[in-house]
């Protein structure tokens, strides 16, 4: 028998509905391998074996029955879900010191639609504090490794979500994406990370860090998965005025190994210098595949690129520094015992329940919207930010999709970039454009290093048009199969 | 030296919505701490608003009321600073674009009628409120969310009493609208006023105070005389007036500068980026506008013109929207307007403020209303049946006709019948017989009363005094 | 370059204390040497022509998302008070306030 923690949900779902394997055998299954492997990765913050167990008890008992759909294939799959997103009478920490003590009293809508489909919440997933970070050294708890190779980072800041699924320890998992949160660690662990067009997924019950940037989106062990999931979160929530009301991505019509007659542009402002030459080549070369397989490869420009870090950080940071005042020791969470007047409780709360990333990145937002600065930076940044949407849209006007690296390096080592903020800000250059712009984008395993660390390549997508980059993807991942095989070594 | 005052006002209206502002929790008064809260309005992690349609509406139809300018784009804010109120330590707000921009109030005070100049109306969510004990605080989040809207004046009062008048237009708009229950005591209306004085004959104002959290009618009035004279006061003595935010003590008479909440007031604006703004095309405007009800000031003259009622008449019956719509509506069934109006403005308006009631709590319907003075007009039954009648149908409602019967109060038009009581009234009263005959004519009043003391408000008074006449004359 | 804010201008304890963050001294010294890196370079927005350029606040903007006045039941006080860090008779206690 397959070792069933390999699967991926789609094979899964067919075991599951052959009767081939049981979703109890399964969350064993992968709770075995967590408490083997995890102490080395660190990917989960919180397993939940009983409660996994007895959901998947139950959705055995009602396909027993016959009581599950056979076309939704997500019913007894497990899945690891990041902790920022709330699920009723869990923790939610946040990776945050702030949040201790804190259980959640309702459900993420995206964790609700999950559940709806029968899907398995195995656990809650490391990640740098409140996603403030792009390596998951971040978390008040823990350093999640990289399961390709434990002295180095697995991405961030939903590092423990894609450390899981490349480690096999889930089937699946959600993280969210601010500015490359869910594809970075995706390209770093060799996995398949999708992050939503703004407003294809509820926001509502994903603790916020710049709400006009936050997507949830699925990381999985291929485009399918990706596909699979994002149908199941996607929709208008009426909790979420953000949110639009629009037809899921067609699974079907995006699911074609087919790149014949479609335009793909290679944007040149994303081939920066010092970029990891080995980083370079695996890209060029997955543009020269999807051309031999029939794709027409354009060189685009996207001449606004070099002030979406600015931009990005002056926003990101000035909505960060309000969604996070409400973390003051009043209603819930962590509370400091040096709380002799109200002045004490707020500093000295916020003090010790932050970690330095967090309060850099407070103070920084606090700064751009104190008195006199707001024009200065947060609307000059909002300015920026209609140029760069721009850009986009002219380069789709001509391209069906983009092809990019995802970072200029793989996975580094871990505590290489600890001392230097802003160093560690510009290694986001290349995914936080897409998330100014709202777009859609998506990182999918491409090569790998002499290293053996994987090498992500970035597909960019019109917004709200997912079964383009979900199109392109799934045939790459044929032509690159095809390809590896020919060379005679797998992928 | 004389000096002027300058006045503005920020009153916070609580508007009368089931829902809050950003929640779906309900609005509700005086229950139990903590109750009516969710993970939205206790800004839980993860939680965003979503816009209460009616508390929008209800703005913007304010805001046609006083005239002001509708954005057709609108948007909301996050005003930022810490406070234990302040479930997400930011208020949700309106910054630059609000609702609605301009616009008046009319006023009348003893100094006459003018209009006040309004700068702004915008929407907002409530704090929560917190509670002191002697070792600590403590926060109950109900009202936290509760859609505030606030109207800010420019500095456009120039005393007390027509701040005061001020807030008696707002509150009688604010009613005809139907956007607030404008419940002093449950804190429907709070007030922010700022004042500041300057010499007469000068253009330039003064620096002013700001006194927060008048939460009475009577406390703006009181506040703002006491800080006329602190700071006329202050400037005679050469002393300057520093900008502050003051607290007005109601035992002591007297404003008190408080600690200031935020040292810089660096509220650190930036537009709510959870919410999508209001648009609002004309279109929808104009429907509201189809909707809106007659001013009171329109209404008044249209009282005066349509029914023929006295310019008094008809300015009591549309201050309030209730009395002047039963008025209406009894008018309906009745055109004998000045007898309607007679009784609305006597008996009702006199019920309403001994009981505290409102026109809508009563039983009485406009139909029972108009068929009791039909009654009355038909010589049906005695006036003073009539307020026994009125009575019931205000305490319990009914049919006045069937009370009538019921209570035996038909009048008694029966000569016979009323010779008795005449007859009765003359023999026992032979003091008032013989004024009468010495030419002094009132004397029949008393004769009349004591037959209508008799037949316990039931006879004729005109018929009684026709035979009390007669009878008289007759010996 | 406009010079409302040279980047040497940031007052981190001023920022800090609107932040309700309290810092250490040494705290205070880092974030003063990395923000000023920072702040340095976001300037970078402020080199951008931005003449009638209008600001983009979401990735796709619509308007009027309205929610229907409807009351529904929300938590239990009990439920609730269960995170409070400190409660007392139905109310989330907080050091008294002084106003």
């Amino acid at each position: 028998m397959t070792d069933i923690n390999t699967l991926t949900v789609s094979r899964a779902a067919r075991m599951l509905q052959g009767g081939e394997c049981s979703s109890e055998e399964l969350v064993s299954s992968l709770v075995r391998l967590i408490q083997e492997r995890d102490g080395q990765i660190g990917a989960y913050l919180h397993l939940d074996e009983a409660g996994a167990l007895e959901q998947a008890r139950a959705i055995d008992r009602a396909r027993a029955k016959g009581n599950v759909d056979p076309s939704n294939l997500l019913a007894g799959v497990p899945i690891a879900v990041k902790d920022i997103l709330n699920v009723k009478g869990q923790p939610c920490t946040c990776a945050s010191r702030i949040l201790r003590g804190y259980v959640s009293p309702y459900d993420a809508t995206d964790v609700a639609r999950l559940r709806e489909c029968g899907v398995v919440l195995l656990g809650r997933t490391n990640m740098d504090e409140f996603g403030m970070g792009s390596s998951t050294e971040n978390s008040a708890f823990q350093v999640t490794h990289n399961p390709h190779s434990l002295d180095r980072v697995s991405g961030g800041s939903s590092g423990g979500s894609a450390a899981a699924v490349a480690a096999d320890m889930a089937i699946a998992a959600l993280g969210s994406d601010t500015g490359g949160s869910i594809r970075q660690p995706a390209s770093f662990c060799g996995c398949v990370g999708m992050k939503p067009s703004y407003g294809r997924v509820s926001r509502f019950g994903l603790t916020a860090f710049a709400s006009s940037l936050d997507q949830v989106g699925p990381i999985t062990k291929n485009v399918e998965d990706a596909a699979l999931l994002l149908e199941a979160i996607s929709g208008r929530d009426e909790m979420d005025s953000t949110s639009l009301d629009l037809e899921p991505p067609c699974r079907e019509g995006a699911l074609r190994r087919d790149l014949k007659g479609i335009r793909l542009g290679l944007p040149k402002e994303y081939f920066v210098k010092g970029m990891n030459p080995e980083v370079e080549a695996a890209v060029k070369s997955a543009a020269s595949l999807c051309s031999a397989a029939g794709a027409e490869i354009v060189e685009v420009s996207l001449p606004h690129t070099e002030y979406a870090i600015a931009a990005y950080y002056i926003i990101a940071t000035a909505e960060a520094s309000a969604n996070l005042a409400r973390f003051d020791g009043v209603r819930y969470g962590f509370r400091s015992d040096r709380a002799e007047d109200v002045l004490d409780m707020y500093e000295n709360t916020r003090a010790e329940g932050f970690g330095p990333e967090v309060k850099r990145r407070i103070i920084l937002g606090t700064y751009v919207l104190s008195s006199g600065y707001y024009e200065a930076y947060y609307l000059a940044a909002q300015k920026a930010r209609t140029l760069i949407r721009s850009d986009f849209e002219k380069a789709f006007k001509e391209c069906y999709a983009l092809l990019a690296p995802v970072a200029p390096t793989a996975a580094y080592k871990i505590g290489e970039k600890c001392d230097d903020p802003l160093e560690m800000y510009l290694g986001d250059a290349l995914t936080v454009p897409a998330s100014l712009a709202g777009i859609c984008g998506m990182s999918i395993p491409c090569g790998q290093t002499t290293d053996d660390l994987p090498i992500g390549l970035q597909i960019l997508g019109p917004a709200f048009r997912e079964e383009n980059i979900l199109r392109v993807g799934y045939a790459f991942e044929e032509v690159l199969e095809r390809a590896g095989k020919s060379e005679g070594r797998g992928v | 030296m004389k000096y002027i005052a300058s006045i503005g006002l920020e009153v916070h209206v609580q508007l009368k919505t089931d829902s809050k502002m950003f929640c779906s929790c309900r609005t509700s008064f005086g229950d139990k701490p903590n109750a009516n809260i969710c993970p939205v309005c206790l800004g839980y992690p993860g939680t965003m608003p979503t816009m209460n349609e009616k508390a929008i509406c209800y703005t913007v139809m304010t805001g046609l009321m006083t005239g002001s300018s509708i954005s057709n784009y609108s948007k909301f804010d996050r005003k930022s600073y810490f406070y234990p109120d302040m479930p997400k330590n930011y208020q949700i707000s309106q910054y630059d674009m609000p609702l609605c921009v301009g616009g008046s109030v009319e006023i009348e005070s003893d100094a006459g009628a003018r209009s006040v100049a309004l700068c702004r109306i915008h929407l907002e969510e409530d704090v929560a409120k917190n509670l002191h004990f002697a070792n600590h605080s403590g926060v109950d989040f109900n009202r936290a969310g509760t859609p505030l809207m606030e109207v800010v004046t420019e500095p456009d009062m120039v005393s007390p009493d027509e701040a005061l008048a001020f807030l008696l237009a707002l509150k009688q708009i604010l009613q005809y609208v139907g956007a607030s229950d404008c419940n002093l005591e449950e804190g429907n209306l709070r007030c922010d006023v700022n004042c500041s004085v300057r010499p007469e004959g000068t253009e330039t104002l003064g620096t002013k105070s700001e006194i927060k959290n008048l939460n009475t009618f009577k406390g703006v009035h009181d506040a703002l005389a006491y800080e006329i004279v602190r700071q006329v006061e202050a400037l005679q003595n050469g002393e300057r007036i520093v900008q502050d935010t003051r607290r007005w003590d109601v035992d002591a008479g007297a404003t008190f500068q408080m600690r200031s909440k935020e040292a810089a007031h660096d509220y650190r604006y930036f537009p709510e980026p959870d919410l999508m703004p209001v648009v609002l095309l004309q279109e929808q405007i104009d429907t509201w506008k189809k909707g809106l009800p007659e001013l009171p000031g329109a209404r008044r003259k249209r009282f005066v013109a349509q029914y023929g009622l006295p310019e008094y008449d008809a300015r009591v019956l549309a201050g309030d929207r209730e009395v002047a719509d039963l008025f209406e509506q009894a008018a309906s069934f009745n055109t004998d307007y000045k007898s309607v109006s007679n009784w609305i403005m006597t008996e009702l308006l006199r019920h309403l403020s001994e009981t505290g009631k409102t026109v809508a709590s009563l039983p009485l319907t406009p139909k029972a209303l108009a068929d009791l003075v039909a009654l009355v007009g038909g010589g049906k039954v005695t006036s003073t049946s009539a307020k026994e009648i009125l009575g019931e149908l205000m305490a319990h409602g009914g049919d006045p006709a069937t009370i009538m019967q019921a209570r035996g109060l038909v009048q008694v038009n029966d000569s016979d019948e009323l010779s008795m009581f005449v007859n009765e009234a003359v023999a026992d009263n032979p003091k008032s017989v013989e004024d009468y005959r010495k030419g002094k004519k009132a004397a029949i009043q008393f004769l009349v009363g004591q037959v209508m003391k008799q037949s316990r408000g039931k006879a004729n008074p005109q018929i009684v005094a026709q035979l009390v006449r007669e009878r008289i004359d007759a010996h | 370059m406009m010079d409302v804010a040279g980047e040497k201008n940031i007052d981190v304890a001023y920022v800090a204390h609107l932040a309700r963050l309290r810092l250490s001294e040494e705290e205070t010294a880092v974030f003063q040497k990395q923000l000023e890196g920072i702040v340095g370079y976001v300037n970078k927005v402020r080199e951008i022509d931005t003449t009638g350029v209008e600001p983009t606040a979401h990735g796709r903007s619509v308007q009027n998302v309205f929610r229907e006045d409807m009351a529904r039941e929300g938590l239990t006080t009990e439920e609730v008070l269960r995170n409070a860090p400190a409660q007392r008779d139905g109310l989330f206690v907080v050091p008294k306030i002084v106003e």
